[in-house]
């Protein structure tokens, strides 16, 4: 027993040694769990690109509490891992105090704020995206009246529901959005059955394109709307082939690219702190098309979200952010 | 003949039977690990290292266990009274809430160790608060507890989170949470107490929280088993129905019994929010007020099982979480895996081994 043990010893400091190249990444997600076909899998999609293109491996963790993210980020730092990801605004105070403690580690948080040297804080508009699926929707829409489906009620789930709005309410003007929460608790992210009770309730009131921000909620979400020859709308990933036919598309956000940007920076020793905004002009937001949705999606519907990309990009169009004023006009 | 009311020595009831639980719990975790393909003793080594082998490692074990000492006492005082209080979760993110109205409004006067009576104060008012209407619900209207107390935590969420968002969110910030406390309203930590043993706590958050811990055991068993009130709870606990007929009063016993519980829980908000991130955060509780029934089960509702118990469950807590992060195989729903296997082993079938102990022990009497 003792040999085996010793050898698994031995082996765990030769991968160690072999690892210590001069990019070590590091990747820790969101509470969600990693496989959640949305926000932290994308997370996980940038990472495994990364390994793919350049054979370095990368090591992750998933917490499931705010001081064991902490303890990740910071355990991540003291093994000399650089950089350090972080994705999910709930490590942004974690991340101010671990990344004060190791000035010469690279961090990147994805969806918060932190204003350090050493690290890079990557925002999305997600109201830009929700915006152009938004237009869709509104179209897409027979019976005049769209769904949304929200996980946790925070201020950044309440981002995407504005800009979806608008982006119905430009599309058609008489629409009605019906809006819904999962909850109020970190539960909401994960829990696809509740989404799909307040996905049939939602039909029930006469909606027929149904947007889910919600995690792996929105499995469930995107799953009853399938089942009800109904349309949905994906987010973070994109879901389109999960229901193909039933899913009319998704809000990409490009986190995927966030941590690949990141880890491939720090290779090419181009990493650069900061906050970096990305949205439809930056290609960090956006739709899905593929040949899942094809069908979908008619010419019309086309025009109209790919002018109301354009009048974005120029500037004609200024959609409201919920968090700059904490309240959304519509 | 029964071997259930066969007397046992204590050190079998509380030393033997309580060891070989968790012995099988940790041997089926090691099968476990085994099919999965990564050596068991390893990870057992890592589990144990990660929990005890470093200062700042101590010191996050520690942490957890003062959060399961205050909640597993707050569900063992109710449960003596015969009241099954599942709702300590919402009990201390309410009373969360209490401890950080105080901080906010006396960290920029006064030192830190003033605010803390008041945060003890207001923590255990807003817990006990949250616990009133379930117990009145129980005690008058005969609605049970158990179900009441877990829709309290639903509502106390909810109430929770609106606040959060809405009230006291700082203008501009993407978190839900609540300005940073100044140093007049954290809890500093005991690094001095691990330096006696010369170890050094690092960047873990172990605090003062964890000596309210202890005063409230105390406290606690010096309520239970010294006065009138613990005697009256404990009979209620035993048979209501006696209870009423010696004099009793049901109600009366019930609603204080709750307060107590409810005042309990609402204190270990003191431990997460003032001692250790500074700030009221939403779902700062995690889970601490179920494992509080778990630690409560097994640490027999003594205050001095419970600290065993809540020990046991901060170095699962605080081990299991550095095995999954040196261990990438062993994921986080694996750690949850391990921590049933010890609740079911170490609580509910805590009277497996028993008969068998009873007729080793016998024969060996009578040998």
């Amino acid at each position: 027993m003792k040999k085996t043990l010793l050898s698994i010893l031995a082996l765990a400091a030769l991968s160690t040694t072999a690892l210590a190249a001069d990019v070590k990444p590091a990747l820790v997600y969101g509470t969600g769990g990693k496989f959640d076909k949305s926000f932290n899998e994308a997370a996980y999609q940038g990472a495994e690109k990364f390994k793919k293109e350049t054979g370095t491996d990368y090591r992750d963790f998933e917490p499931t509490s705010d001081t064991q993210g902490e303890q990740a980020i910071r355990n991540f730092a003291s093994k000399g891992f650089n950089p350090v990801v972080a994705v999910s605004f709930a490590w942004t105070s974690a991340m101010e105090k671990v990344a004060a403690e190791f000035p010469n580690t690279k961090f990147v948080i994805v969806d918060s704020v932190v204003k350090l040297p050493n690290v890079r804080s990557v925002v999305f508009k997600e109201e830009e995206g929700s915006y152009l699926v938004g237009v869709m929707a509104g179209l897409a829409s027979k019976s005049g009246k769209v769904g949304f489906i929200g996980g946790m009620d925070i201020p950044l789930i309440r981002k995407f529901a504005c800009g979806y709005a608008q982006g119905a309410k430009a599309a058609n003007a008489k629409i009605q959005v019906l809006q819904n929460m999962t909850g109020t608790t970190g539960a909401a992210w994960n829990d696809p059955v509740r989404g799909g009770e307040l996905t049939k309730n939602q039909i029930d009131q006469g909606a027929d394109v149904i947007y889910a921000a919600a995690g792996a909620t929105g499995l469930g979400v995107l799953q009853t709307a399938a089942d009800n020859k109904k349309l949905s709308i994906g987010v973070d990933s994109n879901q389109n082939h999960l229901h193909p036919g039933s899913v009319l598309t998704s809000m990409v956000k490009r986190v995927d690219l966030a941590v690949y940007n990141a880890y491939k920076d720090t290779a090419s020793d181009k990493f650069t702190g900061g906050i970096q905004a990305n949205g439809v002009k930056e290609e960090g937001v956006g739709y899905a098309m593929d040949d899942n949705n094809a069908k979908l999606v008619t010419p019309e519907m086309k025009a109209a979200v790919e002018k109301a990309k354009a009048d974005i990009i120029a500037g004609t169009i200024k959609v409201h952010d919920y968090m700059s004023s904490n309240s959304c006009p519509m | 003949m029964s071997t259930a009311s066969v007397p046992l020595p204590n050190w079998i009831t509380y030393g033997l039977i309580p060891l070989l639980n968790l012995i099988v719990a940790f041997f089926i975790s090691g099968l476990v690990v085994w099919w999965i393909g990564e050596n068991p003793f390893t990870a057992l080594r890592l589990l144990i290292e990660g929990a005890l082998g470093r200062g700042d490692a101590i010191g996050f074990t520690l942490f957890y266990t003062t959060s399961f000492i205050f909640t597993g006492l707050s569900v063992a005082v109710a449960f003596h009274a015969g009241l099954f209080n599942i709702g300590s979760e919402g009990q201390a993110y309410i009373g969360g809430l209490g401890a950080a109205l105080v901080a906010l409004a006396l960290d920029q006067y006064v030192p830190w160790y003033v605010t803390m009576p008041f945060a003890i104060m207001g923590a255990a008012l807003f817990g006990a608060g949250w616990a009133f209407i379930p117990a009145w619900l129980q005690a008058k209207r005969g609605s049970h507890i158990v179900i009441t107390t877990i829709m309290f935590n639903f509502i106390g969420a909810a109430l929770m989170v609106y606040l959060l968002v809405n009230v006291l969110i700082v203008p501009g910030k993407m978190a839900p949470e609540t300005r940073t406390f100044l140093p007049g309203g954290q809890l500093p930590k005991l690094d001095w107490l691990m330096a006696l043993f010369g170890a050094k706590l690092g960047p873990a958050p172990f605090n003062v929280s964890f000596i309210i811990a202890l005063v409230m055991c105390y406290l606690v068993w010096l309520l239970i088993w010294r006065t009138k009130l613990g005697y009256e709870m404990r009979t209620l606990g035993i048979s209501p129905s006696a209870a009423v007929y010696a004099g009793i009063p049901y109600s009366r016993t019930v609603i204080i019994a709750m307060l107590i519980s409810g005042g309990l829980a609402g204190m270990m908000a003191l431990n997460p929010v003032m001692g250790a991130s500074a700030r009221l955060q939403v779902e700062f509780v995690g889970g601490a007020g179920f494992v509080g029934i778990a630690v409560s089960l097994m640490g027999r509702s003594h205050p001095v099982g419970i600290i065993f118990a809540a020990l046991l469950f901060g170095i699962l807590y605080q081990g299991g979480a550095d095995l999954s992060f040196e261990m990438p195989n062993i994921t986080r729903e694996m750690i949850v895996v391990i921590q049933g296997l010890v609740i079911l082993f170490a609580g509910a079938l805590e009277y497996m081994f028993r008969p068998a102990l009873v007729h080793v022990y016998q024969r060996f009497k009578r040998a």
